[in-house]
């Protein structure tokens, strides 16, 4: 089938980017858009043109790599899929799309179709984490974890930190994103201990990364790849109010003498 | 060159803490005084480079990919091996020891897999305590299912996604490491050289792939957990991005290579839909728990699978190995299923492919019972194929899965090179010629967890090192290397793409070194490659700049690596006469076609010692002793 694709081109981050419009005259059913690229480049490439750059791995929607706008969509029509593991087959003959890069003031575009998400590592860096040097831990069976708890936490720690839920956001929050991690942890008992300051912390280290702040518009649970549920939020601005009440930053006196 | 493997002597059992004991410790004060460079953040280097830093050491960590998280060991799906014996079903340190060492084949040293079994029960509570979430029962404990070639259930799993938790586990410890300012993260950085001063590995050479800088990191010592090179046959499931460049230009500047013909072949997987296919996508092995494999008994039987009456169908395992069945372990199942197609009577468009069918699981236990083991496998397998496996069998085929070869590395996991450690699926590590389903990430995590920060303290104790910079002559040389090599592709300017080489390449290697091997074929191999390798550099076409973002120039320079890796794994291949694990010589089977080792000629570890370009490298055996099980043939009637 034809497909005529509209790219986002833009050589680095200083210089500005236009849409460049390709057409793909035989495009398979059986192929990934991904491998619809790999094709186009191909050709380009045969023609001395330069390649479009777009970010992938894994190719098996778990790596969190890719990521495009597709008609406005992130990652494109089908729900809960990434743009590597999306098929031709979901497209018609003859169809006119727009690829863009992820579109944030916290992301800002590299090359084409890649931007820089090294947001989210600093706001994991924050407190994403139990506080668990290697060689400390007691048997794994010593702390049972209800079956129905371990469930939800597994739900929300499936995110895969591809920054969907960033793009669809209209006001590019990384609220999705943030709450998977606190729920995740938040939900079982090894998390307990850090629960307050882990998130006061995050979710000040979100809002300093310059993403928008979340109004409940539900863009980023309807192109999340993985499902996370939006009721992670909920539970992320409980935690947080709750913990500005009850949180004390550790006292100095406490840490005893001798 | 003495390959010299450290293992202890002594009751299994107790070497490992002997050595402990033994070697020297870095008191706490001195740790941040020494600095190390951890190559990687998979299972391994993110272990390794969290543990380390814990210690004290401050740690440079490097990835190519845009953050930690995203290395390929987040795509291991089926679970973790440990002998924790939760199920009591008669497991032990012991029965997992001895399982991976047949499972191996006989070629890994009893010493590293005695000490990894061991390591494996201490894995699981660590990742637990950082919030791993694990399968549980309803009364809150872990759950446990088998795995490929076990008869016990010790395999830890997070639903489908096991390597993601388990990585996004090590991902946390690091980036809590980071933010205590231990550990200095330098995403978008590929390593493209190693620097080797007075003997001893100080430093690498990288290059930004954002910027194109090209510069150098000095350390006292450098670890690399690089993953493995499966991607050398261009289709496998590996991500798309693993290569060998790591490694390859480690052995290139004097570490040796090991057992590079051991590779595996995983058989459950999607196959091949067309020319543009650019990779292969894995299927769970867990699947085999539950779904059966046939093919038609009769060539020219084309009806579709459910107008197949049962007594036309050939479940080739249950056949012809009743005891284990549909879990037979991946080697035995991948040839089998192989030998099925190469009989005519493989199934799909291509007849590259095997049915794998779960309508009597879901007669027995109810479509919702399944969804609940595999329904995220399922919606993959539709997303990709368009088939509803609840309603029609999944067809699978095998591919290139795992890597057992790697950089040689003594039971310290130090390579022959001072100073250079190599850990996970880099080394050539403790799964002989086969590996087990769910020992890679117990492998990866036992390394960088629990093995590295001992043995690292014992070499920083135990060396003198001197001060060094990057004015030193080998800095410099190295540097020059990796600049020359790239403007040297981005001048060629010739009309294939990268692509079409690798694909060639992968092409020619599954032909002639993948599933099955002989003499005659290698010998083609080996007589193509290097014409291959020629009209690369002639005539390979990569556009743009180095200091720029530059996929295709990435790509190129790991390429280039492939089509030399490609040379010495043929060479390996015909050189090891014998069928062992995941290398099958079609001149070495039993009169029941079953691999056929010899173990008087080739009771060791192959190791190749790079001699200059265009010369061949010499080949060092490590003689392996098997003190506690006793070489047998596989047998998995
Ligand atoms: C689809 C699939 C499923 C699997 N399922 C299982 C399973 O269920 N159980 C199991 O035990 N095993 C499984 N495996 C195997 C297992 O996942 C891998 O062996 C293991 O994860 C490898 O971990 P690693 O840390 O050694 O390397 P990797 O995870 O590959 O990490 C390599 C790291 O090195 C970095 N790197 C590489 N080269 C350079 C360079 N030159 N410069 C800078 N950085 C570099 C990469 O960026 C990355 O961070 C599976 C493998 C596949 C392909
Ligand atoms: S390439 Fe890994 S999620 Fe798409």
């Amino acid at each position: 089938m034809k497909i005529i694709l509209n790219i986002w081109r833009q050589k680095n981050p200083s210089s500005p980017g236009k849409l460049v419009r390709y057409v793909l005259p035989s495009v398979s059913e059986h192929m990934s858009f991904l491998e619809m690229l790999d094709v186009l480049n191909e050709d380009l490439m045969q023609k001395g043109d330069d390649p479009v750059t777009f970010e992938h791995d894994c190719r098996e929607g778990i790596c969190g790599s890719c990521g495009i706008m597709i008609d406005g969509v992130a990652h494109g029509p089908l729900p809960g899929t990434t743009v590597c593991q999306l098929h031709m087959r979901h497209f018609k003959d003859g169809d006119e799309l727009v690829l863009e890069p992820w579109r944030a003031k916290a992301f800002p575009v590299l090359k084409d179709l890649m931007v820089d998400r090294s947001a989210f590592d600093r706001i994991i860096q924050a407190g994403g984490y139990i506080s668990v040097n290697t060689g400390s831990a007691p048997d794994a069976n010593a702390i049972p974890v209800p079956k129905p708890d371990a469930e939800r936490a597994m739900d929300a720690a499936a995110c895969i930190g591809c920054g969907a839920c960033v793009a669809a956001c209209p006001n590019a929050s990384a609220s999705l994103f943030t709450a998977a991690k606190v729920s995740h942890l938040g939900l079982l008992p090894q998390g307990q201990p850090e629960r307050p300051q882990r998130v006061i912390s995050m979710v000040n280290s979100m809002n300093a990364e310059l993403f928008g702040s979340c109004t409940n518009i539900g863009e980023c649970e309807a192109v999340c790849p993985k499902r996370i549920p939006i009721e992670t939020i909920a539970l992320m601005h409980r935690d947080y109010l709750k913990a500005c009440w009850s949180f004390r930053p550790e006292s100095t006196a406490s840490q005893g003498a001798g | 060159m003495r390959l010299e493997s450290k293992t202890p002597s002594g009751p299994i059992e107790q070497r490992w803490d002997r050595a402990k004991f033994d070697m020297k410790l870095v008191n706490p004060a001195n740790k941040r005084k020494y600095t190390v460079i951890v190559v990687g953040t998979g299972l391994a280097g993110g272990s390794a480079a969290a543990t380390l830093a814990e210690l004290g050491y401050n740690v440079l960590n490097f990835t190519f990919h845009d953050s930690p998280r995203r290395a390929h060991s987040i795509a291991a799906q089926g679970g973790i091996n440990a002998a924790k014996n939760y199920q009591n079903d008669g497991d032990s340190i012991y029965r997992l020891f001895y399982d991976t060492v047949k499972g191996g084949d006989f070629r890994a040293r009893e010493s590293n897999v005695y000490r990894l079994a061991q390591i494996s029960v201490d894995i699981i509570d660590q990742c637990v305590a950082q919030g791993v979430p694990f399968a549980r029962e309803y009364g809150g404990v872990l759950a446990n299912r088998s795995f490929g070639g076990a008869q016990v259930s010790r395999t830890f799993y997070a639903r489908g996604q096991t390597g993601q938790q388990l990585l996004l586990g090590a991902y946390s410890a690091l980036e809590r490491q980071v933010a205590a300012g231990r550990v200095k993260m330098f995403p978008r950085t590929e390593m493209l050289d190693l620097i080797v001063i007075n003997g001893r590995a100080r430093g690498i050479v990288t290059r930004n792939v954002v910027t194109g800088k090209i510069e150098t990191f000095l350390a006292d010592a450098v670890v690399l957990g690089t993953g493995g090179y499966g991607n050398v046959f261009y289709l496998s499931t590996n991500a798309k991005l693993s290569n060998c460049t790591a490694i390859w230009r480690a052995y290139k500047r004097g570490a040796t290579l090991a057992n590079p013909c051991f590779t595996q072949i995983h058989p459950t997987c999607i196959p091949v839909s067309g020319e543009y296919q650019s990779k292969l996508t894995l299927m769970s092995e867990s699947l085999r728990n539950d779904g059966r494999i046939w093919v038609p008994l009769d060539k020219s039987d084309k009806r579709s699978p459910d107008q197949i009456p049962e007594s036309h169908r050939d479940y080739f395992l249950e056949r012809r190995y009743p005891s284990f069945g549909n879990l037979v372990p991946r080697d035995v199942a991948s040839r089998a299923a192989k030998a099925v197609c190469d009989e005519g009577r493989g199934v799909g468009e291509t007849g590259l492919g095997v049915y794998l069918d779960f309508a009597d699981a879901i007669k027995r236990l109810g479509a919702p019972v399944i969804r609940e083991r595999y329904g995220n496998l399922f919606e993959m397998y539709e997303r990709i194929t368009g088939e509803d496996p609840y309603k029609v069998p999944m067809r699978i085929f095998p591919a290139i899965h795992y890597t057992m070869g790697g950089l040689w590395v003594d039971y310290e996991l130090m390579s022959n090179i001072p100073g250079l450690f190599v850990i996970g699926e880099a080394n050539f590590s403790d799964h002989g010629a086969n590996r087990l389903g769910a020992s890679a990430l117990m492998q990866g995590l036992a390394d960088g967890y629990f093995v590295i920060p001992y043995t690292m303290g014992n070499y920083l104790a135990n060396s003198n090192l001197e001060k060094v910079d990057s004015s030193h002559q080998s800095c410099r040389e190295a540097i020059e290397h990796v600049t020359t090599t790239n403007n040297r592709l981005l001048s060629i300017k010739g009309k294939r793409t990268v692509d079409s080489f690798h694909r060639e390449l992968g092409k020619l290697l599954w032909d002639h070194c993948g599933m099955a091997r002989n003499p005659d074929g290698l010998n083609k191999a080996l007589q193509r490659i290097p014409e291959l390798r020629d009209e690369f550099w002639r005539n390979v076409n990569v556009l743009g700049e180095n200091e720029e973002v530059n996929q295709a120039l990435e790509k190129a320079g790991r390429v280039a690596d492939f089509l030399e890796f490609g040379e010495l794994m043929c060479l390996d291949a015909l050189e090891r006469n014998e069928s062992c694990g995941g290398h099958f010589r079609e001149d070495w089977r039993t009169p029941e076609g079953e691999a056929m080792r010899d173990d008087v000629n080739f009771t060791h570890v192959a190791a190749w010692e790079h001699q200059g370009p265009g010369k061949k490298p010499l080949r060092h055996a490590e003689p392996l002793n098997f003190e506690y099980v006793h070489p047998t043939q596989r047998s998995y009637k």
